[in-house]
């Protein structure tokens, strides 16, 4: 049996969370902007350190993590830091890390919350190439002062679309969150995502 | 070995690991009130237990907080939380704005601008705007959720039908992104404008009534009014007894019991940071003289 799920949490549990929640919620506060989660979390490949960090910082038995790729080592290793349990069912995911290759249209599954609880809704993570040097898109929204330009790269097919899908049915749905190597880009529901 | 008797910042992980998705969910649903399971803090309810778990659970040891209560960095709900966290957390603490990282506030927006970097937590006593209107949480709920509210303006229209002009002056309500209408906490109206297009991160948390909700960086946030009746600040119309500022929030301190009253800076950060740059206002009030400085101003 491996034991690659125990290494590679927060060293210091308390202040791990506190500087990984916080680069999150200015990634939040600010969409477009890139959180750094270097050095906080070492999560078996193929999760990445930022999505090891985040889930790390806010999964715990209340949230249910939905796996859209078998990823056994880091399946094991978020139950095994969190007490978070990992779902086979998507809409009662709180957590979903997708799949690089995501097939958008299945992204309709998970929860958008309720018109009375839209809080009730998924965070997901999205992995990508890189969060730099890929194709221009411009963002507004809460947040943002002007325009925001992002430039991701290795986003699935028919992003823009489930995006903006996503955007018009405000107040519900879900926030995304991009995560390459140890860094964040949060895109919550709010944010307006446009051809540069 | 002794172990701390607590967590850093009081709270426990668990407790802080909830309030953080809570405070995420608030970001991306700007004024909508998220629920969170406040707990029992060791000071009473009305004493700002939810902006303090808020606080709680965004500091880190790098941060500076300051605390205000009224405006007041020196009155005793913002000495005692300053001095909670400078204990259980041992963070740094000022009364300087524009050092702060963190800024915990119960009914006031400081005077200064505050800058990106800055965030922002109100105390909030009751967070529904519809509560007074609507009793019933699942209702209220529900009116959110239909955006249905035409009860907010028919109060408003009911204070231009009996005093001739909107009388709410604090806890007056907003709008967010033309979607959520949001009790802003109770500070004074004056400071509504403030809320709009912020560049800092502003946190709203309620204990007693366990709900968080945020407003984003440059946020829209409008003012409830009519056409013919739009919205307006209060002003007043003689500066600050100590540092002679115009265009400020006051505080009207009676001096003694013959009417001498003097008005003065809310923001007392502000007004000290004027005073030590040489500014000085008229000071006492002579006796006998009656004031009667706030004025509402139908622009």
């Amino acid at each position: 049996m491996s034991l690659a799920f125990v290494d590679g949490g927060f060293a210091e549990p308390v202040f791990g969370s506190q500087r990984a929640f916080r680069a999150l919620m200015d990634a939040f506060a600010r969409p477009g902007s890139i959180a750094d989660l270097a050095g906080l979390a070492g999560p078996p490949r193929p999760m990445s350190s930022a999505a090891g960090a985040i889930l790390l910082a806010l999964a715990d038995n209340d949230t249910p993590v939905f796996f859209e790729t078998d990823m056994p080592d880091a399946q094991a290793w978020v139950g095994f830091h969190t007490g978070a349990p990992v779902t086979g069912a998507a809409p009662s995911a709180r957590f979903v890390h997708l799949a690089d290759d995501s097939d958008t249209t299945a992204w309709s599954r998970f929860a958008v919350g309720t018109a009375e609880y839209p809080d009730r809704s998924a965070t997901l993570l999205l992995p990508v190439a890189s969060l730099r040097g890929g194709h221009r898109l411009s963002l507004s929204g809460p947040g943002i002062e002007t325009l925001s330009d992002i430039a991701p790269q290795g986003l699935p097919k028919g992003f823009a679309d489930v995006m903006a899908a996503n955007r018009a049915g405000f107040p519900l749905g879900f926030d995304l969150v991009l995560v390459s190597g140890s860094e964040a880009l949060a895109l919550p529901r709010t944010t307006r995502i446009e051809e540069a | 070995m002794t172990l701390p008797a607590y967590n850093f910042a009081y709270l426990d992980e668990q407790t802080k690991r909830m309030i953080r998705r809570a405070i995420l969910k608030g970001i991306a649903i700007p004024g909508y009130q998220v629920p969170f399971a406040s707990r029992e803090m060791p000071m009473p309810y009305g004493w700002g237990t939810g902006g303090v778990q808020v606080t709680a659970a965004i500091l880190g040891p790098d941060d500076v907080l300051k605390v205000i209560d009224q405006g007041a960095d020196d009155t005793t709900n913002a000495v005692s939380i300053r001095a909670f966290f400078a204990k259980t957390a041992n963070v740094a603490t000022t009364t300087k704005t524009a050092d702060a990282t963190i800024i915990q506030t119960r009914h006031r927006i400081p005077e200064e601008r505050l800058q990106a970097h800055q965030t922002l937590v109100f105390q909030v006593p009751i967070p529904e705007p519809l509560r007074f209107l609507e009793p019933r949480e699942t209702e209220t709920r529900v009116m959110h959720g239909l955006e249905e509210y035409g009860l907010v303006h028919v109060k408003l229209y009911e204070d231009i039908a009996q005093h001739g002009h909107i009388a709410t002056t604090y806890a007056y309500p907003v709008k967010v992104e033309g979607r959520y209408v949001m009790d802003p906490s109770p500070i004074p109206k004056f400071d509504n404008p403030k809320l709009d297009r912020s560049p800092a991160l502003q946190l709203f948390g309620a204990g007693r009534e366990k709900r968080i909700y945020a407003l984003p960086p440059f946020t829209q946030v409008t003012s409830l009014d009519f056409e013919d009746h739009p919205f307006t600040v209060q002003t007043f119309n003689r500066p600050c007894a100590l540092c002679n500022a115009t265009g400020v929030y006051m505080d009207e301190v009676v001096t003694d019991d013959r009417g001498g009253r003097m008005f003065v800076c809310s923001d007392t950060d502000h007004c000290e940071t004027r005073q030590a740059e040489g500014h000085a206002g008229p000071g006492l009030p002579q006796l006998g003289e009656h004031a009667s400085s706030e004025q509402e101003t139908t622009r």
